[in-house]
């Protein structure tokens, strides 16, 4: 099983009413490999992880992570076994200070079984996350109420969020919606970091520059079916995939 | 007045909170001790005011006082579920199994209070967990709706089926030693349920079920089983409202299907709303307002609820925060004199 890698999904199905939102859809994803899932609006694109974070149950197919099989596990014990996620729409925990907003995802089982017995402080550990995703350090930012960060910040802080249980899979779903250019550029470092460390990510985007940046592979949906497969260049150079994604006759 | 000639000696005015306050809400840096009455000061008065409401006032009052408290009790049970995402509309419950636990502790067994008090607490917050895990995962509304629904259904099986005393209830429960011990024991409670909701909330623990009221998803997310956070939460709540319960049957030696009233899930609601949601002290408050308040009108009779509720009005109009989180920020807005340094 090992060398099918860190990810199989399996002719996914998910029908939503009448709707088909994902449509016998299959990838590998190997240890270390980043892969971008890209597609127009209504695609299947977000329904794709949340079958895969077992926020949502698949009418059929399979998932498999490290080989074990996790489809219809529950969302908290496919999360234990190191699969994280970022949400679309940003919503921190307003109540919270946003170095205490990392404490939640500290408090994981995960969190403690990693840490063997030796987990030290969690503000501490809050704030190491933090500055690693570029909050400053010294600034009064990490202390201020969640409430009252900016958009960017409130992003930066979904992904500390999701990197706070040290994930081996991350699954993106566009984190660069909503950001400036400048916000985007100081954010692109900090997965590629995340890369070079090793970890599988799955990225959602509709900026594909940045996304063709950072990805090994590209899936484009449509429909909720694959339409294409393969390395950024290639992929878009598909006149089907102008079509569909672009929404513009390809000429010549 | 003296504001400009304190500014030509070179002085400006400060919030004195600024040099306490060190970045973050719970660090705090104290240089002296000024500053450590500042701090002091909010916790200590209340309970100093108490002590001495308690050693002075006349019995009638001193009984109300004993009644505010357990409002008190309840309305911090019902604020801490808001803390953790959960509007309940069934204080009633936690209140009314409490109540009967205690009750038939006494009248079957003869077991004496101090037994009963705890043991209803923690039976009766089990008894409203397990009624309550089937509807943990409804959210908002629909939560609601099952706590408001669960008190009147449970009064009315007792009076079909005529079980724990049907209609009549139970009655010549044990008493308290005294009212000395009455007062003094539900004071204690009050504070201890005061200062543990407040301490659990700010442990690593209590964020994470302000992060489940904030966000479920984001909790999830992070491998962590919500639904079973929620329950515990529910556990400590209802173990604080059945000691309410029981506190009351056996203060009024009596326990009855009024246990289970729309009063008791009304009133902590009120409170919350005038003390302020959200700080579990501000409920508290709320309950020592609006319990003595509602004696202090007993003497208008028919209109009593009508200026009741024209003050309920009046507090929601003009101080939608609630009292304590108006205080709270006037407080800490207060300003000092300091030298200005160039």
């Amino acid at each position: 099983m090992k060398e099918h890698g860190i990810l199989q999904v399996r002719e996914l199905i998910k029908d939503f009413g009448g709707v088909r939102a994902v449509d016998r859809v299959s990838f590998d994803l190997k240890e270390g490999e980043s892969l971008g899932i890209i597609g127009p609006n209504g695609s299947g694109k977000t329904t794709l992880v949340n079958l895969i974070t077992g926020f949502v149950k698949p009418d059929f197919g399979e998932v498999r992570f490290k080989g074990n099989p996790i489809t219809g596990m529950p969302a908290y014990s496919i999360a234990r076994m190191g699969v994280a996620r970022t949400f679309q729409m940003a919503r921190p925990f307003y109540g919270l200070a946003a170095y205490k907003n990392l404490v939640v995802p500290l408090y994981s089982p995960r969190v403690r079984a990693l840490a063997g017995g030796g987990l030290g402080d969690r503000d501490t550990m809050a704030l190491d996350l933090l500055e690693e995703v570029g909050f400053e350090r010294d600034s009064p930012v990490p202390f201020k109420p969640a409430s009252v960060l900016p958009h960017g910040y409130l992003k930066r802080l979904e992904l500390a969020r999701c990197l706070a249980i040290k994930p081996d899979l991350i699954l993106l779903d566009e984190l660069f919606s909503g950001l400036s250019l400048a916000e985007v550029a100081s954010t692109v470092p900090i997965i590629e970091k995340l890369k070079m460390e090793g970890r599988s990510i799955i990225l959602i985007e509709h900026r594909l520059r940045e996304l063709f940046r950072i990805v090994d592979r590209v899936i484009v949906l449509n429909f909720g079916q694959k339409m294409a497969e393969g390395n950024p260049a290639e992929v878009m150079e598909s006149d089907d995939v102008k079509k569909a994604y672009l929404g513009t006759e390809a000429d010549g | 007045m003296g504001h400009r000639v304190m500014e030509e000696r070179g002085a400006r005015k400060e919030r004195i909170d600024r040099g306490i306050k060190a970045r973050s809400e719970d660090i705090f840096a104290l240089s002296s001790w000024r500053e450590i009455l500042y701090l002091l000061a909010p916790r200590l008065l209340p309970l100093l005011a108490l002590l001495f409401l308690a050693l002075v006032l006349p019995v009638y009052w001193k009984k109300v006082l004993v009644t505010s408290a357990i409002f008190g009790i309840l309305a911090m049970s019902w604020d801490f579920l808001v803390c953790v995402g959960l509007v309940s509309l069934g204080q009633a419950l936690f209140f009314g199994v409490g109540a009967y636990l205690a009750g038939t502790f006494h009248h079957a067994w003869g077991w004496p209070w101090w037994v009963n008090l705890p043991l209803a607490s923690l039976l009766g917050g089990g008894i409203c967990t397990i009624l309550l895990v089937p509807v943990l995962r409804l959210r908002g509304i629909y939560f609601s709706m099952v706590t408001l629904v669960l008190p009147l259904m449970l009064v009315r099986i007792i009076e079909a089926t005529k079980v724990l005393g049907g209609t009549e209830g139970l009655s010549s429960i044990e008493g308290f030693p005294g009212l000395g011990v009455e007062l003094a024991l539900s004071l204690g409670i009050f504070l201890a349920a005061l200062f543990l909701y407040r301490r659990i909330l700010g442990t690593d623990y209590g964020l994470v079920l302000q992060g489940i009221r904030d966000n479920d998803r984001s909790v999830i997310s992070s491998g962590i089983k919500t639904h079973w956070f929620r329950a515990q939460a529910l556990f400590l709540a209802g173990c604080m409202g059945a000691l309410a319960g029981a506190f009351m049957t056996h203060a009024y030696m009596f326990v009855g299907m009024p246990v289970f009233a729309l009063d008791y899930s009304i009133l902590p609601i009120t409170a919350a709303v005038v003390g302020g949601m959200g700080s579990i002290a501000g409920p508290a408050l709320g309950a020592f307002l609006l319990v003595p308040l509602s004696e202090a009108l007993r003497a208008l009779g028919a209109l009593r609820i009508v200026f009741y509720g024209v003050f309920l009005v009046i507090f929601i109009v003009g101080l939608p925060e609630g009292l304590f989180h108006y205080l709270k920020r006037k407080y800490h807005q207060f300003e000092r004199w300091t030298a200005i340094e160039s």
